[in-house]
């Protein structure tokens, strides 16, 4: 009796106490290679788009800053542009200011998270640790100005709910100027880290044609030489009026989406500082009755990318459809382009590199063709961690202290 | 690429567009019948060429809509595609995931949530929907609704 081979398989997922969502990939591997990935995703749909449609037109935002915790600012913010388009509303200068400095803080906090995060991906507990306490204080901040770390709920049609008081500008510099200090540090520090570059340059590569062909979006297309951002491209609230660079590089591996992450941090900081700055006097809403029948697309650049929201009114009051297409929609499915050919050692990292909120990349398990867990997701961060040490080994680099920070 | 040259693109494919709006500057509906969408997706994504955004499914009154959004990031343009399904007994579109592996996940999406069907899609499993979801029941469906 002739035999079938059966490929061994990398099941990753769906479940992990620590992270808030459930994805489950499977990778199909030969020897220590993967030639072939599988998705799926929903298996916490929450059906928001059907709720938002039962909900009045000014109740929605706080429904969809909650589509993600992390971009809890460019959610509620593509959907009232969407509506303030139905409507023809433009909002009062300041708002778009205020809108503008939380989007930029929230892109801080997401930026510093992912650049932790990756850190402890590969073994670099340091980073980690330094990444993720120049975050704190944006946090505060946000929670000065918002009153909530997360979930901001600051953004209505026609403008903002609350206002930056004054007396929080010199505070907000103040923090802005030593986070610049220590995220150039950082960045300097990553950059030049030769177990860095052996780890993840050439590691997880979007080429320009797949990131064109997969639609991605973010860091991930900019890392790809892709020059898209929806703050340039389409301004919204006050980007047009600032001064500051849409940062790309060439190559599309790990290293080129760590980069782009790391200097638009710097990006954020030199936007932050213009907008407290130009900050105009006045209100910071205006007063919208109706919203006509008709259809608007919104759009906002989150820290993972252009998140798109289309509305449909039909003159009630209430959204007759609602479409809400978060980045990593997009971002994702480009796995098939970047895992194939890959060591299984490096695929913790390749997954992480879209920021797909990381839930993904710590539900591992290897198995073989009888469901028998070879390797959890613990024995795949020691791979990954391995590796780095067998670098750091080869290339004779000491190990990173905190006094070198 | 500049708005008239966008313009005297868009006026390529004019004769199989039922209609053509511009409810703003940087936003521009277009609409057509089913059968035409696969070919003037295949101009915009390929010919002008479109960043692809995502597609929206909607149950209106007397058809179903699909909705193809897609930018046009030079001077920060949506150009949205409106395809109406006029059967609504046995409703199907042709897919256009075969040349833009990016619209494979939505149309499953719409597949599952609307019961559209995606002519030589690649990979027509559910994506949104429970393995024990019954089969034929579609949440975004009017009738599903009531």
């Amino acid at each position: 009796m002739k035999e079938t081979v059966r490929k061994p398989v990398l099941a990753i997922g769906p479940f992990h106490p620590l992270q808030e969502e459930m994805e489950f990939f499977q990778l199909t591997v030969d020897g220590e290679t993967v030639t072939d990935i599988d998705m799926r995703i929903s298996y916490n749909h929450r059906g928001i788009e059907r709720i938002s449609e039962t909900l009045q037109f000014d109740q929605v935002p706080y429904l969809v800053s909650r589509v993600c915790g992390i971009c809890s600012a460019s959610h509620p913010l593509a959907y009232v542009q969407a509506v303030e388009d139905i409507a023809g509303v433009t909002p009062p200068e300041r708002a778009l200011y205020v809108r503008v400095i939380i989007n930029e803080l929230e892109r801080i906090h997401s930026h510093m998270l992912w650049v932790g995060l990756a850190g402890h991906f590969i073994g670099y507990d340091t980073v980690f640790m330094w990444a993720w306490k120049y975050r704190e204080p944006v946090l505060d901040l946000l929670e000065e100005i918002s009153g909530n770390r997360n979930q901001y709920g600051n953004v209505k049609v026609g403008g903002c709910r609350e206002d930056i008081p004054d007396e929080t500008i010199p505070k907000i510099l103040k923090e802005l100027d030593k986070l610049d200090k220590k995220t150039e540090m950082l960045t300097k520090a990553v950059l030049d880290d030769p177990v860095i570059h052996a780890r993840l340059k050439g590691v997880g590569v979007l080429t320009k044609e797949a990131a064109i062909k997969y639609a991605v979006t973010g860091p991930t297309a900019r890392g790809s030489d892709v020059k898209i951002d929806v703050r340039r491209d389409d301004p919204y609230a006050a980007y047009a009026d600032l001064d500051w660079n849409v940062v790309t590089q060439p190559v599309g591996d790990v290293f080129a989406k760590a980069v782009v992450r790391l200097l638009e941090v710097l990006e954020s900081v030199k936007i932050i500082k213009q907008a407290v700055k130009k900050l105009p006097k006045g209100p910071i809403a205006t007063e919208v009755k109706e919203i006509p029948p008709g259809e608007g697309c919104g759009r906002a650049e989150a820290p993972r990318g252009e998140t798109f929201h289309y509305v449909r009114s039909d003159g009630g009051n209430r959204p007759v459809r609602h479409k809400i297409r978060a980045p990593s929609y997009v971002n994702v499915p480009s796995f098939k382009a970047t895992c194939i050919g890959q060591h299984i050692a490096d695929v913790t990292i390749t997954l992480a590199a879209v920021d797909p909120c990381y839930s993904c990349t710590e539900r591992l398990a290897v198995v073989d063709s009888h469901n028998k867990v070879l390797h959890d997701y613990q024995t795949l961060l020691r791979l990954s961690r391995e590796k780095t040490a067998r670098i750091k080994k080869e290339i004779g680099t000491p190990e990173m202290k905190l006094e070198d920070f | 690429m500049n708005q008239q040259e966008l313009k005297d693109r868009l006026a390529e494919i004019k004769d199989k567009l039922i209609d053509i709006q511009q409810p703003l500057d940087d936003r521009i509906f277009l609409s057509c019948e089913a059968e035409n969408a696969y070919a003037i997706n295949k101009f915009l994504f390929e010919e002008v060429p479109l960043r692809f955004v995502i597609t929206t499914g909607i149950d209106s009154d007397s058809c179903y809509e699909i909705l193809y959004h897609y930018a046009y990031d030079q001077i920060g343009y949506i150009i949205t595609l409106k395809a109406f399904i006029r059967d609504r007994e046995n409703p199907s579109i042709e897919s256009i995931a075969p040349f833009l592996p990016g619209a494979e996940w939505i149309e499953r999406e719409i597949h599952d949530l609307l019961g559209i069907e995606f002519r030589n899609h690649p990979n027509m499993r559910r994506l949104i929907l429970a393995d024990d979801w019954p089969e034929g029941v579609y949440p975004l469906r009017k009738e599903t609704r009531q």
